[in-house]
């Protein structure tokens, strides 16, 4: 209608300019994603997905388990105002839980002596900000004081259990590090007085979804779990790229024990990925080893790729006591990138390369502490180890850093432990190494490095 | 000119020998350990020959330049001296000698010196004067501060500095300390060196020989205008402007009075008068006769019957994880004191020791404290409860410089028996606690502890310690490790003499 004017724009021109600008826009823009994703291939450090979680289905009830299981032994601990002794930074725990939530997962597993028996409370208030459905809780009976073994005392457990977790029914329960005393041990903590006829019932009555066990001994007990009559649903297992072949002397190879388990169809919840953190805490020379490879994932990585590319394992427990381990790990499981047989070899050569090193095996789960003598024990082998790995054991007063390394070693020994928590007050009374789950002969480790650090101050070493 | 050459040379001896309290790493001793060695009463009393001829030809011929330079006490003074100049000038006056409070105290010294009152002499000799101020005071601060370095050193992964304890070894001592400290800044502030002139001994001493001195400070008379400043500046009070006369008994040798005269009137030459010069070649040996303390030695007895308990105490345990609490150890009761490896016997450290802290400040284990008894005030004794007299030191024998603890070697410590251990079967947690122990033989550098079983006729019995004396050396690695808490169950009983075993 009307006259046409030519020095505006027209109806079709204006349309034209707005979607040939719309397309030249979304061009442009098109790489600058405020989530900051590059497009040409390999993802940004930073991002971490909150929907590609991998999940496991458990066998017996549907559950659709996240591979990656929240450990609630490790959470992060505050000083006490008094200044004597630590509490549980319940905020921490909270921002983290809330983080793991959101991210995809859902299995977090507790005990009543974990943390100094702070975890399981700490563990149900930051749970109780989540509705149930969204969450599995697997906590453990954990009666190894005496005390605790009559069968009142064990229920009077379970029972706090589920009060502290601020639940009615436990997903996966446990019977607590079945095999560190034996055959003896296990028949008083549950045979004898009927504890695992009571933890059958509750199973029935629909407290307990999934009842299984936590192992740390030797193969023949192993075995004869195994060949009970009893239907467990889980076993809980140590199994890494170290452990797989070359456990220390006294576990034994996860290899057997998964495959055991597999044999039997019996689901595997995995312990000690990291082995304590030291997988993480390679070596440089190997550390650059696996970077080489892959120059864009962690050390860790690696260790939990291992361990969850296993078809026959429900979920794998880390206990990440900071921030930036959740998320690497929730990266490294969003999804999870099985390792290769390439990559499998590779970690069977690192793997015996860190057995050359003569490392004290401690994972630090201070199940040994407190040292009733005031020995920080974990602490000790933490910097005997660190020294080992550092190059600052001295073989003998010719080596061309004994000065350096010396200096290193002792000052750096009164750094870490108090003098009067050091290895020389250790009077080998052996209430430590019963508790060890890795089966440490800790009064003759704290010996051998005694005799060590004299060498080192008397400048004997040879 | 002179006085500033006086002045570098002070500075630097008193820095060093400063450093020489200070310094816990022990490594400014092997090259300026010397200067403690060089000190009057300390080389006295070694017995040092040599040294004590040297030090009164030095005073013979330069007059009490020892005063000026060597004695840390007199450079301390005169730091404080010359800060109190800084606000009122020219503030000195001559004064005559007061005879009768040297020689007084020059004679009590001697009386108490040779009567074995150790405290006595410790407190009037100058080097240990200030020996005290600088291992209990100044040490504190040097030490605090190598604190903040090893903060920072942790943090950088550097281990060039490393934290080291900072402990009040003894009240008494400490207080002493601080009463030495003041009753020096304020004598210092008001007249400078008040205390060189009237009270201290090795004063008294070298102002015999150096009233004969070769070189010393002369007045001209023809170009004095009599203004007075050299006696104005005179921290000695010795020069008479008015007579011009310098008493040369007094006079430390300083040449702050040539530094202040503005007409040249005073110079440091040699003796215009042509007297025969004496030669001081008697020393002063004392005479070591007396017997110092009767020997008292308690008996102790175990007597308490004790029940052994088979609980395994490892079960027990609830949760994981936290640290023991862990008592401090007390001192026990020792019927006689320790002294260190090298001391030969109590009576040889009481007589030479001149309670200078240099030892004490030198230990690296924590070992070595000032005695709070009074015989022997200040004196070093040992005690176990912070650490143990470990087989590679021998710090305190290299750095004393009156030979009351005689240079040794480690083969020799080795073999010098200064105590020996003794157990309390009460105490021992083979009984309180009822578990295995024997951290006293693991950690024995001797051998002399033996573990034997409670019942001899049950081998599995629990195992107590069995000490042989004859082989003990009372190091006390024992009595620092017994996990026996507040009191250990084994502790190291001095000997009056040493002897090789």
């Amino acid at each position: 209608m009307g006259k046409i004017n030519n020095k505006g724009i027209d109806r079709r021109g204006f349309l034209k300019v707005l979607g040939s600008g719309a397309i030249v826009s979304t061009a442009t823009f098109y790489g600058c994603n405020p989530k900051n994703q590059t497009s040409g291939g390999g993802t940004n450090v930073e991002y971490v997905p909150t929907d590609k979680m991998t999940y496991r289905i458990n066998h017996n009830t549907g559950d659709k388990v996240s591979l990656l299981g929240y450990g609630c032994m490790r959470l992060p601990t505050k000083p006490k105002a008094d200044g004597e002794g630590e509490l549980i930074d319940q905020k921490e725990v909270n921002k983290s839980v809330d983080y793991a939530i959101a991210h995809g997962v859902n299995y977090f597993d507790t005990s009543p002596v974990y943390v100094q028996g702070m975890s399981e409370h700490a563990t149900g208030i930051a749970l109780s900000h989540h509705s149930r459905e969204k969450f599995y809780i697997a906590t453990k009976m954990s009666n190894f004081d005496p005390a605790t073994r009559s069968k009142e005392a064990s229920i009077a457990m379970y029972h706090n259990s589920l009060k502290n977790l601020q639940v009615n029914y436990i997903d996966y329960y446990l019977l607590h590090a079945l095999g560190i005393d034996g055959k003896q041990a296990y028949q008083e903590r549950f045979i004898d007085n009927g504890v695992l006829d009571f933890l059958l019932k509750e199973k029935e009555a629909g407290r307990i979804r999934n009842l299984g066990w936590s192992f740390h001994g030797e193969r023949s007990f192993f075995d004869y779990m195994l060949s009970q009559d009893i239907k467990w649903d889980f076993v809980q297992i140590q199994l890494n790229y170290v452990d797989w072949e070359h456990a220390s002397e006294q576990n034994v190879n996860a290899k057997y024990l998964y495959n055991e388990l597999t044999k039997r169809n019996i689901q595997a919840v995995i312990m000690e990925p990291l082995l304590g953190g030291r997988l993480s805490k390679l070596n440089e020379h190997l550390m650059v080893q696996l970077k080489q490879k892959q120059p864009e994932i962690s050390t860790a990585s690696w260790a939990f790729r291992f361990a969850g590319s296993l078809p026959n394992v429900l979920t794998v427990l880390s206990g990440m006591t900071y921030m930036e381990h959740l998320q690497d790990n929730i990266r490294t499981f969003s999804p999870l990138q099985s390792v290769t047989d390439a990559d499998k070899k590779l970690l069977e050569e690192i793997a015996q390369m860190i057995l050359k090193y003569p490392n004290i095996p401690c994972t630090g789960c201070n199940y040994c502490m407190p040292c009733p003598y005031g020995l920080d024990i974990p602490e000790i082998f933490a910097h005997y180890n660190r020294c080992i790995n550092e190059g600052n054991i001295p073989k003998d007063l010719q080596d061309e850093n004994y000065r350096q390394a010396r200096r290193a070693f002792l000052i750096g020994y009164d750094r870490s432990v108090p003098k009067l928590r050091q290895a020389n007050h250790c009077i080998s009374c052996g209430q430590c190494s019963i508790h060890c789950p890795q089966q440490i002969k800790i009064p003759q480790e704290m010996e051998r490095i005694d005799k060590f650090v004299e060498q080192l101050k008397q400048e004997t070493i040879f | 000119m002179l006085r500033k050459i006086r002045i570098t040379a002070a500075t630097i001896c008193f820095t060093l020998i400063t450093l020489l309290f200070l310094d816990f790493t022990g490594t400014l001793h092997h090259w300026f350990g010397w200067l403690a060695k060089i000190q009057f009463l300390p080389t006295l009393l070694a017995l040092n020959v040599g040294i004590v001829t040297a030090l009164f030809v030095l005073t013979l011929v330069f007059g009490r330049i020892y005063c000026s330079v060597i004695c840390p006490l007199g450079i301390f003074q005169d730091i404080i001296s010359w800060v109190a100049g800084k606000w009122k000038k020219n503030r000195f006056a001559y004064s005559p000698a007061i005879y009768w409070l040297r020689y007084g105290v020059l004679a009590l010294f001697i009386i108490a010196f040779i009567g074995g009152l150790g405290s006595l002499v410790a407190l009037l000799e100058p080097y240990s004067a200030y020996g005290r101020i600088a291992s209990n005071l100044f040490a504190a601060v040097y030490q605090w501060g190598n604190n903040v370095l090893a903060y920072f050193a942790e943090r950088m992964d550097s281990y060039a500095f490393y934290s080291v304890d900072v402990w009040i070894k003894s009240a008494v001592t400490f207080s002493i300390a601080i009463a030495t400290f003041m009753v020096f800044a304020i004598l210092a502030w008001r007249n400078g060196r008040t205390y060189c002139n009237t009270i201290c001994p090795v004063g008294t001493v070298l102002g015999f020989i150096s009233k004969y001195s070769f070189f010393r400070p002369t007045i001209d008379i023809e170009k004095c205008n009599g203004c007075g400043l050299c006696s104005r500046n005179c921290k000695a009070s010795c020069i008479d402007s008015k007579a011009h006369k310098i008493d040369y008994s007094r006079c430390i040798t300083c040449m702050d009075c040539i530094g202040t005269c503005r007409r040249d009137a005073i110079k440091y030459v040699p003796r215009q008068k042509t007297q025969k010069t004496e030669q001081a070649t008697e020393q002063h040996i004392p005479n070591l006769s007396n017997e110092t303390g009767a020997s008292r030695r308690d008996f102790l007895s175990v007597t308490a019957l004790f029940t052994f308990s088979t609980v395994l105490k490892a079960q027990n345990k609830k949760v994981d994880g936290g640290l023991a609490f862990i008592k401090d150890k007390k001192v026990p009761n020792r019927a006689t004191p320790i002294t260190p490896a090298g001391s030969q016997s109590i009576r040889n450290l009481a007589q030479h020791c001149t309670a200078c802290q240099l030892c004490i400040s030198a230990c690296p284990n924590q070992v070595l404290r000032p005695s709070n008894n009074l015989m022997t005030l200040m004196q070093p004794e040992m005690s176990y409860e912070r650490g143990y007299c470990r087989p590679e030191c021998t710090r305190c024998s290299n750095v004393c410089p009156t030979g009351a603890i005689r240079p040794i070697t480690k083969a020799d410590k080795s073999a010098i028996q200064i105590g020996h251990a003794v157990w309390i079967k009460k105490n021992c947690v083979v009984n309180t606690d009822g578990v295995n122990c024997g951290n006293c033989a693991r950690h024995c550098p001797s051998g002399a502890i033996q573990m034997v079983p409670i019942d001899a006729d049950i081998l599995d019995s629990p195992k107590i310690p069995v000490i042989n004396t004859e082989r003990c050396i009372g190091c006390g690695a024992c009595e620092n490790l017994c996990p026996a808490r507040p009191f250990s169950a084994i502790y190291v009983e001095g000997h009056e003499r040493h002897r090789i075993v």
